[in-house]
């Protein structure tokens, strides 16, 4: 019995494939298989791609190819004049997805925004550990708990976020993942069938895109929402086709198999570019590699000495070896593609003589130091162990000797955050939200040493002006408050920076519309192909 | 102890000639033999005179002759007669120190594999009773887990390497010889000859290396010949998953490794390594499969 | 007989006792703190690291983890995944038919060809059909699969355009499944034009995790052959003037036979090693690659849990497969 009722759900299925046989389907080849469907547990760019930026939508989002926001879920908002009160005014007749497993009865309001929060915030909501082993990493690695201080109903429409202090990314993080908007009416639905962990499995929004299904490690299929409230998309299907091996996933985008690949081996990219049926977009990624200093320890709590090293660090060599042409030269601790990049600043020249000068003049002579150098692979530092080679290689020009400490990855990262470390250690940073207070703030401030400050560096003219950008809310009067902040970056310098690494997106001819992210994401709404 | 009077027969240098000599008129009837050992034996040439032989050496880079191909294609060089990587480095020099890799990689791994598993195998087939018991269940548990998973996992213990994954590939191969050792020496113990030594006030160590073992070595011979070439194939696996010898290690199944983006591209960047670690472990097992028919009376007259 | 399975059946509980020690303690041993790698470079507060570390289990005594590992899988519960959260024996049972579908006709591969060859072979012994043939099971026997298998996607997939490169099915083919082999769910659905490209999708993985088994079946059989040919009832039979035919087909095949299955149950943990390299090669969303994913991700949960049932299933066919031998071969039992 329970066959044949899977045979005519199967048939009927069937016939609606078949009935849409003149669809227009983007096939894309990701990198790996999704955590979850349920955006907020998990924090993965991969799961991101799967589940929030097709299935799900936000209050605020961030304009397409850029790190800019733009009105979402919310139509417009109101921040109080002390910054601590976010006012949002939803937008009317935003309908969520019918699927085979659920059909929504009303739209969009503000109980589903509060909802959204809550499950992830209090603990005595029912949601808060939905299924054994969930934990919300990005809400509260972004310290939402100590932040929010309540989410008021205004009215149907009407959201009130208070805070408990002064943000001034706060919105830019509405618009992550983790603050995807979850049906309300949907989670009652399943909570009523005892059926709570199919919001990780069969997830329902008001995105672009709706879920149709998964299968395992190998395909996810969704169709184009029809009452998307920015409109259908101009694809009809996009299919997820996981291919972890980027050799794999290469060919299958050569042998016309799929339209669009993330992440190819360095080493394919020439062979992709040269190929006439496809083009290979290519951008600098959302992140920095940099060797962090110790500058509360002697001898580098001087900035002659840091300064006198980073002149001794060839960076082309560093792009050569370890980033194989997908780097680019790092010269602020932001990337290139963030709004407040201060395009002014020069970098410190290559100069391994002028360094061993400076270093004698700063009356330090033969110099020994460790540089630590991390046991994994990440995206803005492919090798670290080579770095710290190329480095070695480069500091022994400039008089200094280098003995490179490496330890399991774990231990790494809290080893690391020692005020009283060894050594200078490499580490890197992707971002989150395409604030520069997620990289300044987070990675330099004053309250960040012992901890993400792995330069142990507090600065005080530094930090009264991220302190100040903070709190204010006007984008033209922060960018000036950033840009002065590199500049002092640069003069006093706590960290070489080594590199961005540059991400490639190659695609089929036929492809349009899409454009590449610069917080890393992969999004296909817009995207269309020709036939 | 050299006092007392041995029951095997004392081997003299004539017999021994003799013996020799007959295990070669054996293996030599086996044409397929001989040719995996020649094969074997300039394998072994190319290992030792690597340096000499090679044109160059194996890590240096030619950056302006990147992805070259063999001297026989348009567009080759007779300075890189297999063609250069994708790094610009010459293939047939990093074969050719490869092959000490491969040859130092079965050698240690069946070093250490046969001397551990021997030394269970023989003490549980010799005491019998709890400790056989309990040795015998480890090596069963071992071979529970497809080789390669443990293996894999070992090594994402211990690091990433080539050290640690010839330990790693030597912990999985053990169990065979410590099986096959017991089983030796069990059949071996209720022999005449060991009983008189025994009668004859021979210790447990003196029965067990001097008396039983050398009348068992056939069967580890061919086990160790087939381990070797394993060895070489699963480190080769190892390699090519990224988690063998590292890079820039002319290891051959790290060379693979770093070439599979190439194979539309450049196909002898591919073909070459696969190439040297068939035929390397092709001659090994024709060496294996003669050694085999030569140490094993069964097979010996049908 | 009953007494030898009893015996059989009794040597499993040290054994599963000694792999659940193996995988959980060399999960133990993978790295130092599963909590702070899960936050990676993010900062992690004290108290939520003590929270999640409780969540987990981590901060429990060693011995009291172990036992509690036990004794869950001894109700089926293998843990759940630290990175997706959801059941490992979930994920083991999605993917397990991906696994079992390749290595069955892998092994449909190996036999089909490898039993006719090996008889023929011995048949005509000396001839160059047998020399040829075994010399090219040895050269299989000797392949590196991985190599083989990135020159035939080169090949047949690239240069010739025969195979897919990659995945189970055709992407436009879309069904629900029943029982999770594409080959036969396409049949079940009706759906012909899904069964070709699933089999199309099986042609060169099957080939490349079937050539070491081919080799090693056609070697067998040919010397099982050798060795039944050689005793007297064969020799009787043959004078009594029965033809070769039926002489190899029936008395010969079938004495030969009891060996050759014996080898062929022996391959499973070998399929299983295979997988590994011929999923990762072929994108095959199955047990191998599922576990490959999982080391290099540091998945503690779905490596200790998918370590030990991978460990079962190779214990429990290797059971059958030596009572099945004991119950055809009676001399083993005295053993």
């Amino acid at each position: 019995m329970k066959l044949m009722k899977t045979l005519m759900a199967a048939t009927a299925l069937m016939a609606v494939m078949a009935g849409g046989a003149y669809a227009k389907t983007l096939v894309f080849c990701s990198e790996g298989s999704p955590e979850g469907f349920d955006p907020a547990p998990y924090t993965a760019g991969t799961t991101f791609d799967a589940a929030s930026r097709t299935v799900y939508s936000r209050l605020v989002e961030f304009e397409h190819g850029k790190t800019s926001l733009i009105p979402g879920l919310a139509e417009s908002w109101e921040v109080s004049n002390d910054a601590l009160e976010y006012t949002f005014k939803l937008r009317p007749g935003v309908k969520f997805q019918t699927t085979d497993f659920f059909t929504p009865t009303r739209e969009l309001n503000a109980d589903d925004v509060i909802f959204s929060f809550e499950r992830q915030w209090k603990s005595d909501n029912p949601w808060f550990a939905y299924q054994e082993g969930i934990s919300y990493e990005y809400f509260s690695g972004m310290s939402f708990p100590d932040l929010i201080k309540e989410i008021v109903r205004l009215d149907d429409m009407t959201v009130k976020f208070v805070l408990n202090r002064q943000d001034a990314a706060f919105l830019a993080d509405l618009g992550m993942d983790f603050a995807s908007i979850i049906s309300r009416e949907y989670a009652d639905q399943l909570e009523a069938a005892g059926t709570m962990s199919d919001l990780n499995q069969k997830p329902v929004g008001t995105g672009p895109f709706t879920f149709v299904d998964y299968q395992q490690d190998a395909v996810i299929r969704y169709k184009a929402f029809e009452d998307f409230y920015g409109g259908k998309q101009p694809i009809d299907d996009l299919i997820f086709a996981i291919t972890t091996d980027a050799a794999v996933r290469a060919q299958k985008l050569k042998a016309g198999e799929c339209h669009i690949m993330p992440y190819p081996n360095p080493a394919d990219i020439a062979d992709l570019q040269a190929d006439p049926n496809l083009v290979v977009g290519e951008q600098e990624g959302l992140n920095i590699g940099y060797l962090a200093y110790n500058t509360q320890m002697a001898p580098f709590d001087k900035v002659e000495v840091r300064k006198a090293l980073n002149m001794a660090i060839n960076k082309q060599a560093i792009l050569d070896a370890v980033y194989q042409g997908a780097g680019a030269a790092a010269i602020n601790p932001i990337p290139p593609t963030m709004w407040s990049y201060n395009t002014a600043i020069e970098d410190d020249a290559y100069d391994p003589e002028a360094a061993r000068q400076m270093l004698a003049d700063a009356g330090v002579e033969n110099l020994s130091m460790k540089v630590w150098a991390m046991p994994v692979s990440r995206p803005y530092n492919p090798n670290a162990q080579r770095m710290a080679e190329v480095l070695q290689a480069d500091f022994a020009a400039a008089g200094v000797t280098v003995e490179i400490v490496t330890m399991e990855w774990a231990e790494y990262l809290s080893q690391s955050k020692a005020v009283d470390r060894d050594g200078a250690v490499l580490l890197g940073w992707t971002g989150d939200n395409g604030d520069p207070d997620n990289f300044l703030g987070v990675l330099l401030g004053c309250d960040a040493v012992g901890g993400n400050n792995r330069a142990q560096w507090c600065n005080e003219e530094f930090e009264k002006l991220i302190q100040d950008a903070r709190i204010t809310a006007d984008q033209a009067e922060r960018t000036a408050l950033y840009e002065q902040a590199q500049v002092i970056f640069k003069e006093q310098a706590p960290w070489a920076t080594i590199a961005h690494s540059k991400v490639f997106m190659p695609m089929r001819k036929e492809v349009s519309g899409y454009v590449m992210d610069p917080l890393g994401i992969h999004r296909f709404d817009g995207v269309d192909i020709a036939e | 102890m050299t006092e007392i009077a041995s029951p095997v027969p004392p081997k003299t240098g004539n017999l021994r000639w003799a013996a020799l000599r007959e295990f070669w008129r054996y293996f030599s009837v086996n044409k397929g033999a001989v040719i995996g050992l020649w094969v074997f034996v300039v394998t072994v040439l190319i290992a030792i005179f690597a340096p000499v032989l090679a044109p160059h050496s194996a890590e240096q880079v030619f950056s302006k002759s990147i992805l070259v191909p063999p001297v026989w294609q348009q567009g080759g060089s007779s300075m890189f007669i297999l063609g250069t990587d994708a790094v610009g480095r010459d293939i047939l020099s990093r074969l050719i120190h490869g092959a000490r890799f491969s040859l130092a990689i079965g050698l240690v791994v069946v070093t250490i594999a046969m001397i551990s598993g021997v030394t269970l195998g023989v003490i549980a087939g010799y005491f019998r009773g709890w400790v056989d018991a309990a040795i015998m269940r480890v090596m069963d548990i071992i071979l529970a887990f497809p080789s390669l998973l443990l293996a894999l996992v070992l090594v994402s213990i211990l690091g990433k390497g080539l050290f640690n994954a010839m330990l790693a590939i030597a912990l999985v191969l053990q169990p065979h010889f410590a099986r096959l050792a017991r089983a030796a020496v069990m059949s071996e113990k209720t022999r005449e000859y060991v009983t008189s030594a025994k009668v004859a006030g021979a210790g447990h160590i003196r029965l067990m290396l001097v008396t039983i073992l050398p009348n068992c070595l056939g069967p580890l011979i061919v086990q160790a010949t087939l381990s070797f070439s394993n060895a070489i194939l699963e480190a080769a696996a190892l390699g090519f998953l990224g988690l063998g010898a590292q890079p820039p290690t002319p290891e051959w199944g790290t060379m693979l490794s770093g070439a599979r983006d190439l194979i539309t591209r450049a196909w002898w960047v591919v073909t070459m390594p696969g190439l040297a670690i068939l035929v390397t472990v092709l001659a090994i097992n024709l060496v294996g499969d003669g050694l085999r028919d030569a140490l094993d009376p069964k097979l010996k007259r049908s | 007989m009953l007494r030898y399975i009893l015996h059989r059946l009794a040597l499993i509980v040290p054994t599963f006792i000694g792999i659940t020690l193996v995988a959980f303690g060399l999960v133990r041993l993978l790295g130092s703190d599963p909590v702070a790698l899960l936050a990676g470079e993010r900062v992690m507060s004290p108290e939520r690291h003590a929270l999640l570390s409780e969540q987990f289990g981590f901060n429990r005594p060693i011995w009291e983890q172990y036992l509690d590992f036990v004794l869950s899988a001894l109700q089926g519960d293998f843990g759940i995944s630290i990175r997706t959260k959801t059941a490992v024996l979930d994920q083991f049972l999605t993917l397990f038919p991906a696994t079992v579908e390749l290595a069955l006709f892998a092994m449909l591969f190996a036999i089909l060809i490898g039993i006719p060859a090996g008889i023929f072979a011995a048949v005509k012994r000396g001839s160059w059909f047998d020399q040829v043939t075994m010399g090219a099971a040895l050269v299989g026997y000797s392949m590196p699969i991985f190599w083989w298998g990135l020159l035939l996607i080169i090949v047949v997939s690239g240069m010739l355009g025969w195979t897919p490169v990659s995945g189970r099915i055709g992407l436009q083919f879309f069904f629900r499944p029943i029982t999770g082999f594409m080959t036969i769910d396409s049949l079940i659905h009706g759906n012909w034009p899904a069964f070709v490209s699933a089999l199309r999708h099986l042609i060169l993985p099957s080939i490349v995790l079937g050539t070491i088994p081919l080799a090693i079946i056609a070697r067998q059989t040919r010397s099982a052959m050798l060795e039944v040919l050689g005793e007297d009832y064969v020799r009787t039979a043959r004078s009594k003037g029965l033809s070769p035919r039926r002489v190899i087909g029936i008395h010969a095949f079938r004495n030969a036979l009891i060996p050759v299955i014996t080898t062929i149950g022996l391959q499973v943990g070998m399929l299983m090693a295979g997988a590994i390299l011929t999923e990762t090669i072929f994108s095959w969303p199955g047990i191998g690659k599922w576990m490959i994913e999982a080391i290099g991700r540091r998945d503690y949960a779905t490596v200790q849990g998918g370590l030990l049932i991978v460990a079962l299933v190779v214990m429990v066919v290797n059971l059958f497969v030596d009572v099945l031998y004991a119950l055809v071969n009676p001399r083993i039992r005295v053993q």
